[in-house]
């Protein structure tokens, strides 16, 4: 059950619907009464030989009226370095699957960004696998679609890999995004730190849903996530649902989940200094997702995302 | 002549509780003025009204600051004005880099004002000779503002502030507070530094000690939501000596 298979075969009940308990925030079912025509299905392989160091961009657009999958394949080889951005752009519905191998010792730094329009639906998945010593280092960026989901599974061996996946989505108007993880601790001695931050307006939706399992075994697994969200109008909608399970002892977990409103004292104190109240808000709420913007390692890849931040807030990249 | 800053019989109320109940007080232009009284008279709802914090509702009287009305402006656009507010609790502002912060307030109050923005080179030179004077640390400005300053390190931020958006009217609410004696020192000649002819200040404190260090033209007592005495400033003395009780009873 999937998009991509309604997509292949044109059937309307593959869709994920609310019955999904995974897919309760992010119907798709209920949101299409037809599929537009498919578009040849796409693929890429990406490759990185042992040691080497690449970085790849990948545009993923699908014109208004049309329907397409794209199979992503990507390894990286036993100490292999790879830079991966993602855009996510167009009208169009796509379902995107991505399959990465991430191998011992090597790194892969992955930033997705969104760009898609209010009419379209987009869902990507990525499955993860990551050998001993590798590191993800995810940053998702989204200003959601008529229906968007990002979903990323790991699959996380423990011994010396680490994970990060984060996230920033900036929704105004009707838009929806999903942010959807799961971070499988198969094995002792990983890490995992996540930091999801959101600010919805108007009458948008966003979705996070994280899930870390501590396999049991998975002994001196560090795990930390967070999920933060500013509510900017009464008509918005955050759904928030953090779940941690832990089947081993001697870990390291902790989770926070808040969703709140913009900061009355702050935005007092910087309209006394003669800041002009959207400024001022502009100003907070550029801050506030910041802190995601700030924890991106790769230097290109953060000033990347904080273009990508000013020009969503409307202040021109 | 009218004085820089009027205050005419101010009624004001927070959450439906009257707490300034017919304040009146003058500041002629380049005075200093010291307002003094007992907790919960109303000192921090006088700066708070000035300055337009929302929930500080003014349900009669009336303040000018150089004839303008400040009770019909918006908070940012008294500050383009030249009102300054020196917090008694500094606001942190995670995310935000100091100097980002006050970078973007002058040039808010330059614009609002149809002056031009200060250019990148002139605004470092400026930050960096005032901040020295006040003997801040220029890499602390790097950091968000006021997070995880100390006490002392957040005062001397509001008198950076201060110093670099050059106010006509610098309200200081409780700046001594949380102060050991260094500090208030520097601090203290970073006020006095900005003393001048065409600024006026009113200095909100609870204690006498800060007065020894800014030395004010006038004190005025607050008690009960009114000015209930004023003389120079041996009054301070006086109050130090035998405490707020009688204007309390006064006033009642």
């Amino acid at each position: 059950m999937s998009l991509a298979r309604a997509i292949e075969t044109g059937d309307l009940t593959a869709l994920p619907s609310r019955r999904d308990e995974d897919w309760r925030w992010t119907d798709l079912r209920g949101l299409m009464r037809v599929l537009p025509p498919a578009t040849p299905a796409r693929l890429e392989r990406i490759v990185v030989n042992p040691g080497e160091t690449r970085a790849v961009d990948v545009r993923i657009g699908v014109a208004d009226g049309y329907s397409q999958v794209t199979r992503v394949f990507v390894h990286v080889a036993d100490g292999g370095c790879l830079a991966l951005t993602e855009d996510y752009e167009g009208d169009g519905v796509s379902d995107t699957e991505l399959t990465i191998s991430v191998g011992v010792n090597s790194r892969l730094d992955r930033l997705v960004k969104t760009r898609s329009s209010d009419d379209a639906v987009c869902v990507s998945r990525a499955e993860v696998t990551l050998a001993a010593g590798a590191a993800l280092r995810q940053t998702v960026l989204t200003a959601g679609a008529k229906r968007q989901r990002i979903e990323t599974r790991v699959t996380h061996p423990g011994v010396g890999a680490s994970v990060t996946l984060d996230g920033v989505y900036l929704l105004g108007d009707r838009r929806h995004a999903d942010i959807t993880t799961v971070v499988t601790h198969a094995g002792v001695d990983g890490s995992t730190s996540q930091l999801v931050k959101g600010v919805v307006r108007d009458q948008a939706r966003g979705v996070f849903q994280g899930r870390i399992v501590v396999s049991p075994g998975a002994d001196k697994t560090e795990a930390r996530m967070g999920h933060h969200a500013l509510v900017l109008s009464d008509r918005a909608e955050v759904d928030g649902k953090p779940e941690l399970e832990i089947y081993a002892d001697d870990v390291v977990c902790a989770h926070g989940n808040t969703v709140g409103a913009l900061d009355e004292e702050a935005l007092f104190y910087a309209m006394q200094r003669g800041i002009p109240d959207a400024e001022a808000r502009a100003m907070l709420t550029e801050a506030f997702v910041g802190e995601v913007v700030d924890r991106i390692e790769a230097e290109a890849a953060r000033e990347d995302a904080r273009a990508w931040v000013a020009w969503q807030m409307g202040r021109g990249v | 002549m009218k004085p820089m800053l009027s205050i005419e019989n101010l009624h004001v109320t927070v959450a439906g509780k009257p707490i300034l109940d017919g304040l009146t007080l003058d500041i002629p232009k380049g005075e200093v003025h010291a307002v003094m009284g007992p907790n919960g008279a109303g000192k921090s709802t006088l700066s708070y009204a000035l300055a337009g914090r929302p929930g500080y509702e003014v349900t009669a009287g009336s303040a000018t600051l150089d004839g303008v009305d400040l009770l019909a402006l918006e908070p940012n656009e008294r500050a383009a004005k030249g009102v300054f507010l020196s917090f008694q609790y500094p606001t942190e502002i995670p995310g935000v880099p100091a100097l980002t912060f006050v970078r973007t307030a002058l040039n808010a109050q330059r614009k609002a004002r149809a002056e031009g923005e200060i250019s990148a080179p002139d605004f470092l030179r400026l930050v960096r000779a005032k901040s020295a004077a006040l003997k801040m640390d220029f890499e602390m400005l790097k950091r968000p503002l006021n997070v995880g300053f100390s006490g002392g390190e957040k005062k001397r931020m509001e008198i950076l502030q201060m110093a670099m958006l050059s106010p006509r009217l610098a309200i200081l609410d409780e700046t001594d507070s949380g102060l050991d004696i260094d500090a208030l020192r520097i601090v203290s000649e970073g006020v006095n530094a900005m003393r001048g002819p065409e600024r006026s200040m009113l200095v909100i404190t609870h204690y006498q000690r800060l007065l020894d260090h800014i030395r004010p033209d006038r004190v005025h007592v607050l008690a009960m939501g009114r000015i209930v005495a004023s003389g120079g400033p041996e009054l301070a003395h006086a109050l130090e000596a035998e405490g707020y009780d009688k204007y309390a009873r006064e006033a009642a």
